[in-house]
């Protein structure tokens, strides 16, 4: 049963370098159909776009850090804060979260790879395709996009110069190919959680990331081809001569705002569903106690599926809706408070009275809770109709926002990244550097993030570069706190690039937790349990419990230490 | 190691990526239907609230046309399943046989598509009932291009010996797709030529 492992013929006769055999940095420049090569390489270009949406946010608060406009040059201003708003979305927080499904929902269900690893690939190099775009739009004549990432038209129809190729003509291109690449992956990540799960592991027997990702990957089913369909309607609009929302030829802008919210607000869903996942992931395991209410939370996640799609016009609030349709998805939109609060408790109910142990994936864990509990009240604020009225146009808006995005998604996204970091790259990282990052981070986003709330109570309008100085003294703290948060990444980049060189090697299950992907060797192999796959016989958190999660499990534990 | 690798792996655990092509492609269907119901909606929603539909000099369209258009198409998905019978039987020629009709008819389509377009007395840009015209029908001509194409694919794929006997997915996937056209075409032609009173 322990005998020696023979030379594996694989190493040869894979298209690419088995991950632990002797490492080839290239194949992370290749069209690598591995799926763990295209999550790391998702991880690692979103990362860098992170840095990018970062340098546009520092220069956006160095701009607001005293009320007049004296940084840059309004209209630069204005696609300074629309690339910022698109870098983010489309080329961090959407591609770093396909870098988890890649590397997370294989070994998860005991799959060897992707259901489709050639369209997997192709999914993933889309990615760089539309970001060379996007940034390319700076060097074009009248500069980036300027119409704020919603790109509303007649703002985003206009083209005073007359080039075909302008900014906003490169924004939306960027957008249309980065929804097809989702679709894609998207068809990829359903395909492969429906039919190539693991003996024994029934949907009630998957961790929950899955569920989320399957919940997030629906809405860009159905979600994505209405911005695809509005981005297309759009595009014709700006150079071809058409009146889809230009009210001169008999068209109607308001129609674009519902094709935009229809996908664009449950795409904050598709981001926050499979963070809610790592939440639910990583506290049982560092409260050793089995998570409260698995099923619920498991299915809460596609009543948030649903409830997401019949929301959208609460964006739309001050733009001339009916009342009727206001009054109807108020009522839609607070009812999203009843999935997302049912798994709060479940994680309160998860840590309470358990043996926590505070390290870096933890603290972020628990960070990005506490900051989504703030941000869903201030949720549900906004989702009330009077509210929304006075405040929708505000500063109070982008921090709700920056509380969901940042606090939570990219808390959620932190945690993530630390915990399964010795699984993939088969080293630890630095705990102390880890615990550094989470301070700053912490105090830094409470800092920039908490004021806007203020500002905009009293009524500071976004998207402006000067404002009234009585605004001074919440930009001035939220200035300081976005550079905090510039200051946050020097010890989150130096612990991921020194751990993965040179950190201490990772065992199996640096963590003692339960999974089918902690079975594995760190890292694992390409097709992680290949044909010896194991069969599930218990639910995913049975922390505390004693009780195997697969047949033959010390088998499974005694292979993934060997090697 | 003893029951890792201990019988010889199957053809299907050889290649576990095979099976799953019909299932993925159903899901990008369902996907693929949203952007047609989108820009439904968004024709519906413009026609009803557009105070100016119809462009000066535009007195409505022809409908006989398009209506034989419509016949071929319909026809040509039910020749596609023709195809598909022979093909589970194993009868290739008469597979390859059907198949190319259906391709044919649905070149028919395209050309008849051109010949009303070039013959239309509007344009792209002659308001929002230009646009949406040229974006519905184009948009569903370009699916129809596409689904000729994936047959011709298909029909190629089909001389190649022993193509079929890991299963018909990539004929059963297009033909999918066709009729997948095929419906759309009927909701189209009911909201663009049948429906033509503002």
């Amino acid at each position: 049963m322990t005998g020696s492992i023979p030379f594996d013929p694989r190493v040869l006769r894979a298209p690419h370098p088995v991950p632990g055999a002797p490492d080839n940095w290239k194949r992370f420049f290749s069209f690598n159909t591995d799926a763990k090569v295209i999550g790391i390489q998702y991880m690692v270009v979103s990362l860098f776009f992170l840095l990018v949406g970062g340098l546009l946010a520092m220069i956006v608060r160095g701009e607001l850090i005293t009320p007049p406009s004296d940084l840059v040059d309004p209209t630069v201003y204005n696609g300074l804060y629309t690339m910022h708003g698109t870098v983010m979305l489309f080329l961090f927080l959407f591609p770093i979260l396909n870098g988890f499904n890649n590397l997370l929902i294989p070994p998860m269900i005991g799959a060897p790879d992707m259901a489709f690893p050639r369209l997997n690939a192709a999914a993933f190099w889309l990615v760089p395709v539309f970001g060379v775009l996007l940034m390319a739009s700076f060097f074009v004549p009248g500069g980036p996009s300027s119409s704020g990432w919603w790109a509303y038209p007649p703002v985003s129809t206009q083209n005073p110069l007359g080039h075909l190729i302008n900014g906003q003509f490169l924004w939306i291109l960027a957008v249309a190919i980065s929804g097809v690449s989702s679709i894609m992956g998207a068809i990829n990540f359903t395909t492969t959680i429906l039919r190539m799960r693991a003996p024994g592991m029934t949907f009630f027997r998957m961790p929950v990331f899955c569920w989320t990702a399957a919940a997030a990957q629906t809405i860009q089913l159905i979600g994505l081809p209405s911005l695809t369909g509005g981005a297309i309607m759009l595009l014709f609009d700006l150079s071809f001569g058409t009146s889809f929302f230009k009210p001169e030829g008999g068209g109607d802008p308001m129609l674009y705002q519902h094709f935009f919210w229809f996908y664009s607000h449950p795409a904050v869903y598709v981001m926050v569903l499979p963070v809610f996942g790592i939440f639910s992931e990583l506290l049982p395991v560092y409260s050793r106690k089995p998570l409260f209410g698995y099923k619920v939370v498991a299915l809460a996640s596609f009543a948030i599926t649903f409830l997401g799609l019949i929301v959208w016009v609460h964006h739309m609030f001050y733009s001339g809706t009916p009342q009727w349709m206001r009054n109807l998805f108020m009522v839609t939109t607070m009812l999203i408070s009843v999935p997302t609060g049912i798994k709060v408790f479940a994680w309160l109910g998860t840590i309470w009275r358990g043996k926590l142990r505070l390290t870096t994936p933890m603290l972020f864990c628990l960070g990005g809770v506490v900051n989504f509990i703030f941000a869903g009240i201030t949720g549900i604020m906004l989702a009330t109709v009077p509210i929304d009225i006075h405040v929708g146009n505000t500063y109070f808006v982008v921090g709700h926002f920056h509380y969901v995005i940042f606090c939570t998604i990219t808390f959620g996204v932190f945690a993530a990244i630390y915990h399964w970091f010795p699984k993939f790259t088969g080293r630890m990282f630095y705990e102390g550097l880890g615990q550094l990052h989470f301070w700053l981070t912490f105090i830094g986003s409470a800092l920039n993030f908490l004021p806007m709330h203020w500002a905009g109570l009293m009524g500071m309008p976004r998207r402006v570069a000067s404002y009234d100085p009585e605004f001074a003294l919440a930009n001035v703290l939220a200035s300081l706190g976005a550079f905090l948060l510039g200051v946050a990444t020097i010890p989150f980049l130096l612990n991921m690039v020194s751990s993965w060189a040179r950190g201490p090697r990772a065992p199996a299950n640096p963590w003692n937790a339960i999974g089918l992907e902690w079975l594995l060797p760190s890292p694992p192999p390409a097709e992680n349990f290949e044909h010896d796959v194991p069969t599930v016989i218990a639910g995913p958190y049975g922390y505390g419990l004693g009780k195997p999660l697969v047949a033959d499990q010390d088998r499974f534990i005694a292979r993934s230490e060997e090697a | 190691m003893t029951t890792a690798n201990s019988a010889a792996p199957s053809p299907a655990a050889e290649h576990p990526h095979g099976g799953y092509n019909l299932t993925g492609f159903i899901i990008f269907l369902c996907s693929e239907s949203i952007i047609f119901l989108a820009f439904f909606a968004g024709f519906t929603v413009l026609k009803l609230s557009s105070p100016v539909w119809l462009p000066d000099g535009v007195e409505g369209l022809e409908v006989r046309m398009p209506l034989i258009n419509t016949i071929i198409l319909v026809s040509s998905s039910f020749v596609a399943v023709l195809a598909e019978k022979a093909l589970h039987h194993r009868a290739l020629w008469a597979f390859r046989g059907w198949w190319l009709l259906t391709m044919l008819m649905g070149a028919y389509f395209v050309y008849g598509q051109y010949v009303e377009w070039s013959e239309l007395a509007f344009g792209l840009g002659s308001g929002v009932f230009g646009s949406t015209f040229y974006l519905l029908t184009g948009f569903h001509g370009l699916h129809v291009i596409t689904g000729i194409l994936l047959m011709g694919l298909m029909l190629l794929r089909s001389f190649r010996p022993g193509n079929y006997d890991g299963g018909e997915a990539g004929v059963a996937s297009v033909s999918l797709f066709w009729h997948f056209v095929d419906v759309i075409w009927i909701i189209l032609f009911l909201l663009i030529y049948v429906w033509q009173r503002h």
